[in-house]
Parts: C-alpha cells; structure tokens; sequence
C-alpha cells in the first residue's frame, strides 16, 4: 500500500462524499457467529465528532468522483472543474478492516460518482461489499448507495451484502428535479427503490417458512433530501417524506440543508447561509410523525404551510389546538401525555410508572425531569396553582420563549436532543 | 443517640453484597458503608470490618434477583461502579426498599428519591460504558496486539468486555484503565482481567513506541479522513464540545497531530 496515494484519495473520496448526512449505523443487528470480525448492534454507535458537531460512524466514501452526469447542486458534477480520484476495490476493503480494527468506524458507507453506466457502478458498489464479507469475513455494518437505474438483478445482490441501501431523492418535487438535474429521471431512483422494497417483503417472508434464508439488507432503506436549493415549502417536503415512508418502508428519510458549493443562477447564491435550524424543525416533525403518533396533516396544511422557526413544531401545534388543554397528568393515556410540549416518550413512560403509587405534583414533575417551563402551560396535576385558561397563544409563547434557556440560536444541529 | 456504625469492605461488589448481608443479620441500624481504604477513624463511631464471602453475596443477589427486573438489577451495578462517595448507602436504602414486602417488580417508582437517584447514577455510569465504547482507539503494536489505554470517570471495564469481546473476535485487544491500574485482555479465548507491575509509564504514547510504521500510516490516515468530512461551513464549537468533552480528546487519534 503506498501511503502517500492512498492518502490523496481519501482527501479527495471523503470530501465528496460528506455532504451526504445519512450517518446512522443502527436500525439492523448482524451477529458475529464465527469468530469473524464485527458485528452490528441495533444502537449505532458515534466513534467521533466532526468540528461541526455531526456524529462520525461510519467510513464515508465515494468509490470515484468521476461522473458523467452533471447535477447542479452536487459538488461531484461533470462540468466542476475539481481534482478527480478513484480508488481500487481492494484498497476500500483494506481501508475498512484497518479502521474497524483500531475501533475508528462502525462500518462503511460506500457512495459513488456514477462513470461509465449504471450498472457498471453498482457492480464495483457490490464486490466491495461481497469481498468484505466473504474473504475479510466481516459483519460491521455495510451501507451501499443504490445507483439510479441499476437493474434488478444487481439490486437484488445488494442486498445480499448489505445492511442498508439508499437512494437520494435530494430534491423533494419533480419540477425541481428537472430544474437541477435535466439529464435524470425520476423513475430512474424510484426502480432501485422499488425493487429493495420488494425483496426485503419477499426474503421477510421466505424467512417465516425457511429458517435460514439469507438475510437481505437488515437494516432497510433510506433516502436524503436537500432542503432549500429550491422553493419547496416544509408541507411538500413532509408529505414527500411521508410518502417515501409509506409507499417504500422507508426506515430513515434525511433532510440535507442545501450548502452552496456551485454558482448556479438556478441555485441559492454561494453567501447564502446553511439553513441548519430549519432543518432541525424538520428532523423534529419526522419523530413526531414517526414516534409520538402525529399525522402529518396536522402538523403542516394549507393553512399552515412552513414550520415555525423560533419554536418547536409540537408547541406549534399545541398553541394551534389549545382547546384540547389543559390535559391532567394523572389521568391522560399515553397518547395524549406524548402531545404534551415538554414531555418526551422517556417522561411519558415514567409518569405512568410513577402515578402509580401517588397523584403527581409539580415537584414529582421536576424530579422526573419534564420540561415545566413550557409544559406548565399545558397541564393540571395534583398541584393547585396551575395556570388559568384565559392565556392566549401568542402570549404562552412569549412566556416560553423569554424563560427558554436553550435560546433559539443560530446554532442548532439534528444531532442534538430533539425534544426534551 | 444512637452511635454509627461504619460498615468497611474491600471495595469489590461482592463485598458491598455482605455488607448488605451483615446489616441485615447484625441488625446494625445506622450503617454507613465505605471502602476500607477510605477509613478514617472518626470518635463515637463503631466500626464493622466485613469479609467478603462468595456464598453471602450469592445469597443477597439471588434475594434481589427475585424481586427486581434485568434493568434494576443492571442499574444497581452501574450505580455501583460509579464509585460516588456515598453510593453504598443510597444502594442499602435502594435495597431495603426492594426488600419491603409491598415493593413490586411491575412498575418502578420514580417518585421515591432513592430509587430516582439509583436510575439517575445508573445513566451516568451508562453514559460513560458507551463513550468508552466509542472512544477506545486501538494501537497495534508489534506484537500483534491491538491496545488503548483509557482513564473513564467511573470504573466500566467490567461494563464493556461483553462488546469488545463480541466484536473483535479474531484479534488479541487489552484495554487499559490508567487511573485504576487494571485492564482487560483478549487472547482470543476469553478475557481475562490483568494489572501490571510497573503501572507509572503506560498510557497511549507509550504504547505508539511499541508500534510499527504500518499503525502510524493508518493513525495518519484515519486523521485525513476526520479532516476531510468536516464541513466548514457547518462549523459548531460548542456543539462539538458538548459531543466529546475535552477531557476525552487525549485518547483520539483523530484530536492531535502526529
Ligand atoms: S449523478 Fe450523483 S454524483 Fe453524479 S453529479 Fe449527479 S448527484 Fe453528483
């Protein structure tokens, strides 16, 4: 292995290839059975931290930054005048062992420009993936990017090898696909999709009869999209990630705050600021939708069209619907305490082990650790001094806002706690 | 008044079990349990040494084994190996809690201080397992065995064999524990727990000496690599801070130059 080569490559694979936020090593398990090398634990696990603040998990790389398409919102494009570099199939699977041996990584995370065909890309995608797990005998985590219009039969192999596959969409409207990228098509990232849905129904349901049926990608699929290289509103992103969800099983949609690389007429200006805090909003409504059992139609409609930035989208919400308050802690099921602005899933769960044995009072509601500086506006406990019906929206959110210590910020990232 | 008892025992886990056993079968009333080392002999007190026998402290797990969930259970070693200044006591309280007739094994009263704070120590010390289990950075050295030394805040080697063993199966590793003078090795078997006798030197740049160039490469390039993927534009102190506190950054390759 020459160092010196090997080290200009990284430079040059690694910076293409971070713009693309999928960090995330969790979400599968693959077990170390023969004294192999690795395994996957379904936590993930953050081996470090970039300077601006987002997890390092996984060995993120291209395969090559030659292309022949010409994207305009992507750094990687034919007409970019960069250095261009690829490394050998080998070299990426040495690469991997060596870091995962010195416990650098989790895994891998191979994306890569697309040269010559489809085709011939994802099939140099895969025998990184297969000499990993076949001859080094290693079961970190592989996550593999499905390159737009590969057939079925590579994706079908894939998946073999792989724990997760993905597809990025990056840009959340048709039209603003054809602004941006003319020579793709949409059907062209739908089919790779498509077809990993239909093999992870089709192996989950041979496996039900046949014990040991491989396992194809363990860790399902996900998806990017750019947030803010087009006009797109928070709903159409919402309802295009919801749908992505739906129609593909999705496990993960990310949503990637657009960092001027290009001067580009059709793209944001290069001084334009990196919407980091819009994008927290919307990573904070995908966990609500996914976890805290909201619609997405409730959160964003034609009446309400873009998340508020200076607060949460559940506060929004709840100053929306402030009929539905005050809820009584000491009484209201799971669902509805989930609702609450300042208490999360973890404070739902030990309110209801605590009311057990006692009626809560506000200093019970402390010790468990919820929010009160914006759930006292919401709730009624065994306490007497609450806070009477007659605020109005606008005010509860003053009020929130002046106590918040958290400030709303420039800085913001989705890596920090989403709700407290 | 009643005068104190102060409750000695070795330090090892085992050993607070029979302090638990003894303030039960000694009816000792106002208990208060320190390590032996920590001793220091205060007037109007009494002391109690407490030897550590396998067969009490069996007896006291199994008790509470009966009566507590896998999550209780773990949660009353973590608390344990957090070695906070005065954990045995709020664990005997904890304890005698469980032991209570009422006490159920369904649900966990949060609203009870002693079992919060057991939870809240069991956290921290949770926290602390999966950091080390982020930031370890093995060092291959030449012969043949990859090490890291480390310096956690609480004492959770005992915590990680489980991962470390799991993951890096076909590789020798020993990870070393400076503050507390012990670490854990691989052999490719099982682990064992070793401690050595010259303790003074050993931390990570004694183990890059022992290292061939090949490990140095690979430092260099992981190094590369961590300067790569950083986004300028996106550039958050504060965040990156809150993330790996700086007290951890003498164990990453990635945070100083070589
Ligand atoms: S095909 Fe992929 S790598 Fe190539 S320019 Fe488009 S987004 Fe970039």
């Amino acid at each position: 292995m020459s160092f010196e080569r090997i080290n200009e490559k990284l430079t040059i694979l690694a910076d293409a290839a971070k713009y693309d936020v999928s960090c995330a090593s969790s979400g599968g398990k693959r077990a170390n059975p023969n004294k192999g090398l690795g395994n996957t634990t379904a936590m993930g696990i953050c081996h470090s931290y970039t300077e601006d603040g987002r997890c390092v998990s996984l060995l993120k790389i291209l395969l090559t930054n030659h292309c022949i398409y010409d994207c305009a919102y992507c750094i990687t494009r034919k007409s970019n005048d960069i250095k261009r570099a690829a490394f050998k199939i080998q070299e990426v699977v040495d690469l991997t062992m060596n870091f995962y041996r010195r416990n650098y990584i989790e895994g891998l995370f191979l994306s890569s420009g697309i040269f010559k065909n489809s085709d011939y890309t994802m099939e140099r995608l895969i025998s990184v993936a297969k000499k990993l797990r076949l001859e080094e005998n290693f079961n970190g985590y592989i996550h593999l990017k499905s390159i737009p219009g590969a057939s079925d039969e590579l994706m079908r192999q894939a998946g073999l090898y792989a724990d997760r596959l993905s597809v990025n969409i990056e840009i959340p409207t048709i039209s603003g696909l054809k602004l941006l990228a003319p020579d793709k098509k949409h059907d062209d990232f739908i089919k790779p999709m498509k077809k990993v849905r239909n093999e992870i129904i089709q192996y989950k349901n041979e496996r039900k009869i046949i014990k040991n049926t491989p396992r194809y990608a363990p860790a399902g699929q996900s998806t990017q999209m750019i947030i803010g290289a087009t006009g797109e509103t928070d709903r159409d992103i919402m309802y295009s990630a919801t749908y992505y969800y739906k129609k593909y099983n999705m496990r993960r949609v990310y949503y990637s705050g657009y960092i001027p690389v290009l001067e580009d007429n059709r793209l944001p200006a290069l001084e334009t600021e990196v919407p980091i805090l819009r994008e927290n909003r919307l990573y904070q409504t995908d966990w609500l939708l996914r976890f805290y059992g909201f619609s997405v139609a409730e959160l964003l409609n034609d009446s309400h069209k873009n998340l508020d930035l200076d607060i949460d989208p559940k506060l929004s919400w709840a100053l929306r619907n402030l009929h539905l308050f005050p809820v009584d802690v000491n009484k209201a099921d799971k669902r509805l305490l989930a609702r609450i602005p300042g208490i999360g899933i973890q404070s739902v769960y030990k309110i209801i082990q605590a009311r057990i044995y006692r009626n809560l009072d506000w200093t019970h509601l402390k010790a468990i650790g919820i929010a009160l500086n914006r759930a006292q506006y919401f709730i009624t406990c065994s306490s007497k001094d609450f806070y009477k019906k007659d605020l109005t929206p606008l005010s509860i959110k003053n009020k929130i806002l002046k106590s918040s210590n958290t400030k709303y910020k420039k800085h913001f990232n989705q890596q920090l706690s989403l709700f407290s | 008044m009643n005068p104190q008892t102060i409750v000695l025992y070795d330090g090892s886990f085992d050993g607070f079990l029979c302090c638990v056993f003894e303030v039960y079968a000694k009816r000792i009333t106002a208990p208060i349990i320190r390590k032996t080392h920590q001793s220091n002999n205060q007037l109007f007190t009494v002391t109690e040494q407490i030897l550590t026998k396998e067969n009490k402290a069996q007896r006291v797990w199994k008790a509470l084994k009966n009566k507590t969930t896998k999550t209780e259970q773990n949660n009353i070693f973590k608390a344990f190996l957090s070695e906070i200044k005065g954990v045995e006591n709020t664990l005997l309280n904890y304890i005698c809690h469980v032991f209570n007739s009422d006490y159920s094994k369904k649900s966990i009263d949060f609203s009870n201080k002693d079992i919060l704070k057991i939870s809240q120590v069991a956290k921290m010390v949770g926290r602390e397992k999966h950091r080390m289990e982020a930031f370890v950075r093995f060092q291959l050295t030449q012969d043949n065995i990859y090490i890291s030394t480390v310096a956690p805040d609480f004492n959770v080697l005992p915590l990680i064999i489980h991962h470390f063993k799991d993951r890096y199966a076909d590789q020798k590793w020993l990870i070393y524990d400076t503050k507390r003078k012990y670490g854990i090795y691989y052999n490719l078997n099982r682990v064992d727990i070793i401690t050595f006798e010259n303790t003074a030197a050993i931390d990570q740049q004694m183990v890059k000496n022992k290292c061939g160039d090949e490990e140095i490469d690979f430092q260099k390039l992981w190094s590369t690599y961590y300067k790569s993927v950083t986004i300028k534009s996106r550039k958050n102190d504060r965040l990156h801070r809150q993330h790996i506190p700086k007290r951890y950054w003498k164990y990453l390759t990635e945070k100083y130059t070589i």
